[in-house]
């Protein structure tokens, strides 16, 4: 306890917050003052005067980004911010309802751990190969889905479903669905494997059914696992990007086009920082909510 | 164990009740296997069109006969005039193993100076860092770019590893902390009153005791890095340095898809993080649970 003679002592007095310093300023360097940048971009204009709420304002009323009275009605565009909105609606449910049902289902099976790493693959794949594999799918002479329909004989789904604009989001996002059922399914299989097997055997000696297991031991355990997945999915759907450039740059006609990509497009091809950075900060917006409730059903856990 | 106490007692529907459990198996194994093999359908046409000559792919890459594998794909894809593979894998792996290694170390070493800290700005520091979590990356893009331009970084890989370092070292300081929080402080106790400063506490404690959680990150980091799109996209477009995934989107053709050329593209780059996937399985699975259920 007592310290040796003759060693210093002051690197036990100095805080070793200063080890974190590198990753610190590189943080603050090439996230948040950008960041910040972005955020001062999209209320100033051209000339860096105060431009109040007016990108925003012509942003929401660009019918790329909304174009109301389009939307259910008639096949898209819908508008960006509706197409991710749609995603979420369409591919939370899906991904975490199958994520889970897999997950159950290979619980018991021979080779279920060979069968969850097929179904992994999605998620190792890139995102741009994603793509690809989409547009591949769902080609008219290439792909395996327009082939099956031609054969149950319904024409309207035997093209190519990525060139018609009331076929190419849902194409996307079923694709989406395929390639990130995987993170929920390992997940779940994850917090499957926590539950204590005592509750099933005491539930079975209850003469509990299936259904009821699931309902009142299953469902309840999963309760934090499903948070992370929906927190996450949701945030993975909101910043899709390289999936839908490579499969459809957002056509056709703009039937497909997504935040993250309508984004790129303002910053990178027409050249509008003040556009951009007003979208960008809406999706930021979206996503920070997501993430500010994550971290506080995480917390209240943590604490209960 | 309950099944055996019941048959004991139901000795009249015994038979019945096995049949039942050994039907209920078989549907469990037809439908997970059915399920299982339908998820690679679309990841087998890939390897098919890639590995099978254009011919044969006439008619759909699920007619098999005749089936005659060929590199003639993979070798067009490999040296393709305007976006050769070849020097895209390459460049890739330049920018993905420097872009795993700098993370890893600083996103470590802050992770341990931050738990260790008694600072009153820990705090706030820890919840600024789990917020840019959420962040996407289209919100740093634009200044981004602007920035490296000014600093001679666009077009150069070095840049990139930066951002790419950047962009990971939240979720490595958070990983990291997680992780150290669950470690024994004998060791480092005793190191650090032997005199060890906290930097050689670090490297020769610490660090030795977390391989398992080095491995899960750099599995998920390397990933990451080598199938991101958008920050390439943004920071590199001098055609002999773009990275494999930006080569992608060039071999599609204007009009006519040639599915052969571009499968081959889509197998190449896949490779690799299947690879690692294959290799660091369990901690990559590991990794990616404990990141996000800690």
């Amino acid at each position: 306890m007592r310290p040796l003679p003759g060693r210093p002592r002051r690197s036990r007095r100095r805080d070793p917050l200063w080890l974190a310093a590198p990753a610190l300023v590189l943080i603050l360097a090439l996230v948040v003052v950008p960041a910040a940048e972005t955020l001062w971009l999209a209320f100033v204009d051209a000339g860096g005067r105060w431009a109040g709420l007016a990108h925003f304002q012509a942003v929401l009323q660009d019918p790329e980004t909304l174009a109301p009275g389009r939307f259910p009605g008639s096949p898209p565009p819908w508008g960006s911010l509706v197409h991710n909105l749609v995603w979420v609606a369409l591919h939370l449910p899906l991904t975490t309802g199958l994520g889970l049902a897999l997950a159950l289902l290979l619980q018991e099976v021979r080779g279920g751990s060979l069968l969850r790493s097929f179904v992994f693959l999605g998620m190792v794949t890139p995102l741009v190969v994603g793509g690809v594999l989409i547009r591949f799918l769902f080609d008219e002479n290439a792909g395996v889905i327009p082939a099956l329909f031609r054969n149950l004989g319904v024409e309207s789904l035997a093209r190519t479903w990525t060139a018609y604009p009331q076929l190419a989001l849902p194409a996307l996002i079923l694709g989406s669905v395929w390639l990130w059922a995987g993170f929920a399914m390992v997940l779940y299989s994850a917090g499957l494997a926590s539950i204590p097997r005592a509750y099933y055997e005491a539930a079975l000696v209850d003469g509990a059914g299936w259904w009821s297991r699931f309902r009142h031991i299953t469902w309840p355990s999963l309760r934090p696992v499903t948070a992370v997945v929906v927190a996450m999915t949701v945030l993975w759907e909101l910043k899709i990007f390289d999936l839908v450039y490579t499969a459809t740059q957002g056509g056709p006609g703009g039937a497909s086009m997504v935040l993250a990509l309508q984004m790129y497009f303002y910053g990178f091809r027409s050249l509008d920082p003040h556009r951009a950075a007003a979208v960008a900060t809406l999706l930021t917006l979206c996503t920070l909510l997501i993430g500010l409730w994550f971290v506080r059903t995480a917390e209240g856990g943590e604490r209960g | 164990m309950n099944g055996r106490v019941r048959r004991r007692v139901l000795v009249p529907g015994e038979a019945r009740h096995r049949w039942r459990r050994a039907a209920s198996s078989l549907l469990r194994h037809l439908l997970a296997w059915g399920l299982g093999l339908l998820w690679v359908v679309p990841f087998a046409g890939v390897a098919m069109s890639a590995l099978r000559p254009s011919r044969e792919l006439l008619h759909g890459w699920w007619r098999l006969e005749p089936l005659t594998l060929s590199s003639e794909n993979l070798a067009r894809a490999l040296d393709h005039p305007t976006a050769a593979m070849a020097q895209g894998l390459v460049n890739s792996l330049r920018v993905a193993i420097p872009g795993t290694l700098l993370p890893l170390l600083l996103g470590s070493l802050a992770a341990y100076g931050l738990l260790r800290s008694r600072s009153r700005a820990r705090r706030p520091l820890m919840m600024g860092v789990v917020l840019l979590l959420a962040v996407p990356q289209q919100m740093v893009a634009v200044p981004l770019f602007r920035l490296m331009r000014d600093a001679g970084l666009v077009n150069s890989h070095a840049g990139l590893v930066l951002a790419h370092t950047a962009w990971a070292l939240p979720w490595m300081i958070l990983f990291f902390r997680n992780y150290f929080a669950t470690l024994p402080r004998e060791v480092e106790e005793a190191a650090l009153l032997d005199g060890a400063g906290r930097w050689q506490t670090y490297l020769r404690v610490i660090l030795p005791m977390s391989l398992p959680a080095v491995a899960s990150a750099a599995a998920l980091q390397s990933t990451w890095v080598w199938n991101d799109f958008f920050l390439a996209l943004v920071l590199v477009y001098r055609p002999d340095l773009l990275l494999a995934t930006q080569r992608i989107p060039l071999l599609r053709g204007q009009y006519q898809v040639d599915w052969g050329l571009l499968s081959s593209a889509a197998l190449l780059v896949m490779a690799v993080p299947v690879l690692v996937f294959a290799l660091l399985q369990r901690y990559y699975v590991r990794g990616l649970v404990g990141w996000t259920l800690k």
